[in-house]
């Protein structure tokens, strides 16, 4: 439910990172974080267990420039991946304009990201959203684990797994050092604003 | 999904918030959305507060509030409001689709605040466009 404001020329859109617990959301929004936190006037927000598992949200608001004349805020948040935290997940769709399902690439967690994108696909369907429409990218997360003789899933299986439907682009990515975490964002972004525009239209 | 909002819509929100509440002592208010947008906010001027990420917190404890409403059978609680030492923060949803947050210190009772908030809340519910989700 993105919002524009005709006052201050401003557009917010909502992205949120969804996927498997411990799959690396979190460590998207640190990663980002950390790179724009110099020009930042406000901190992130994560609500977290002792663990440092994800209990209801992080959040980041990201002002990202403008577009014809438009600035564009853009509001960043994952949901907790365990299982059990279904409604909270759930409440941290509500109005949500854009997707980044981070993958986990370990071969211990297939099933896991399966069973993590087929329940994205019912809490959007909870708000009439349909995950073959709403903009989404990929994240296959964890991939500098290999060298370091964790099984990891290649590409193409986790490109079966979990794209072969819905076709949306897709990225090998290391969040942990950064790799491709811009990149993915930027993607996201990209597809938010022209699917807005189309709204909008 | 989108909504748009005029300027001149924006001004009249901004007109009744800041006659109904900031002139009576009300710290801040913000008006949200329940994605955690915000639509409109206005201060008396010294209260630099994160507003963004107070969005966002208060569209999600607003929205948790309401399933621990449906999980012990109520449709929602009528009264949200939480106490502090020198701020209290009151919500108050507008439509379906919309939250009234407001900041006061001490000088203004619980009792002023939620009727002054009603009164916003009639005028500024004509003001705002009613969406699906
Ligand atoms: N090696 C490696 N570890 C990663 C990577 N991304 C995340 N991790 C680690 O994986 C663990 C879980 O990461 P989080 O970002 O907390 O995962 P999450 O998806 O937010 O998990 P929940 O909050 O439970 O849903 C942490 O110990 C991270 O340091 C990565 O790209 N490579
Ligand atoms: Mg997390």
């Amino acid at each position: 439910m993105a919002f524009v404001n005709l006052k201050k020329k401003e557009v917010q859109a909502k992205i949120v990172y969804y996927g498997p617990g411990r799959g690396g959301k979190t460590t998207n929004l640190e990663f980002i974080y950390n790179r724009i936190r110099s020009q930042m006037q406000n901190e992130m927000v994560t609500i977290k267990t002792h663990g440092d598992r994800t209990l209801f949200f992080d959040f980041l608001p990201l002002n990202i420039g403008t577009i014809k004349g438009y600035s564009i805020r853009t509001q960043l948040y994952t949901v907790p991946g365990q299982v059990k935290y279904n409604a909270t997940r759930r409440l941290v769709l509500r109005g949500v304009d854009g997707i980044v399902f981070v993958a986990d690439s370990m071969a211990v967690r297939k099933e896991k990201n399966i069973s993590s994108l087929k329940n994205l696909e019912e809490n959007l369907a909870a708000y009439q959203k349909d995950l073959y429409k709403i903009p989404i990218v990929l994240q296959y997360n964890k991939r500098d684990l290999g060298k370091k003789g964790v099984p990891l899933l290649s590409i193409e299986e986790m490109e079966r797994d979990l794209n072969s439907k819905l076709k949306a682009p897709s990225f090998g990515t290391s969040a942990m050092i950064g790799h491709n975490v811009v990149a993915t964002l930027k993607k996201a972004i990209q597809m938010t604003m022209i699917s807005l525009q189309r709204t909008l239209m | 999904m989108t909504y748009i909002l005029e300027q001149k819509q924006i001004e009249e929100i901004e007109q009744v918030l800041s006659k109904s509440l900031i002139d009576l002592g009300v710290h801040s208010v913000i008006l949200i959305d329940m994605a955690g947008n915000i639509v409109v906010d206005q201060d008396s001027g010294n209260s630099d507060h994160d507003i963004y990420s107070l969005a966002a917190l208060a569209a999600g404890n607003y929205g948790a509030m309401n399933a621990m409403a449906n999980i012990v059978g109520e449709d929602e609680f009528s009264l949200l409001f939480h106490k502090g030492e020198t701020a209290n923060i009151h919500f108050s949803k507008i439509l379906s689709d919309y939250l009234l947050v407001s900041i006061f210190g001490k000088e203004i009772s619980l009792g002023f605040l939620r009727l002054k908030v009603a009164e916003a809340v009639a005028k500024i519910e004509k003001l705002l466009p009613t969406q699906s989700a």
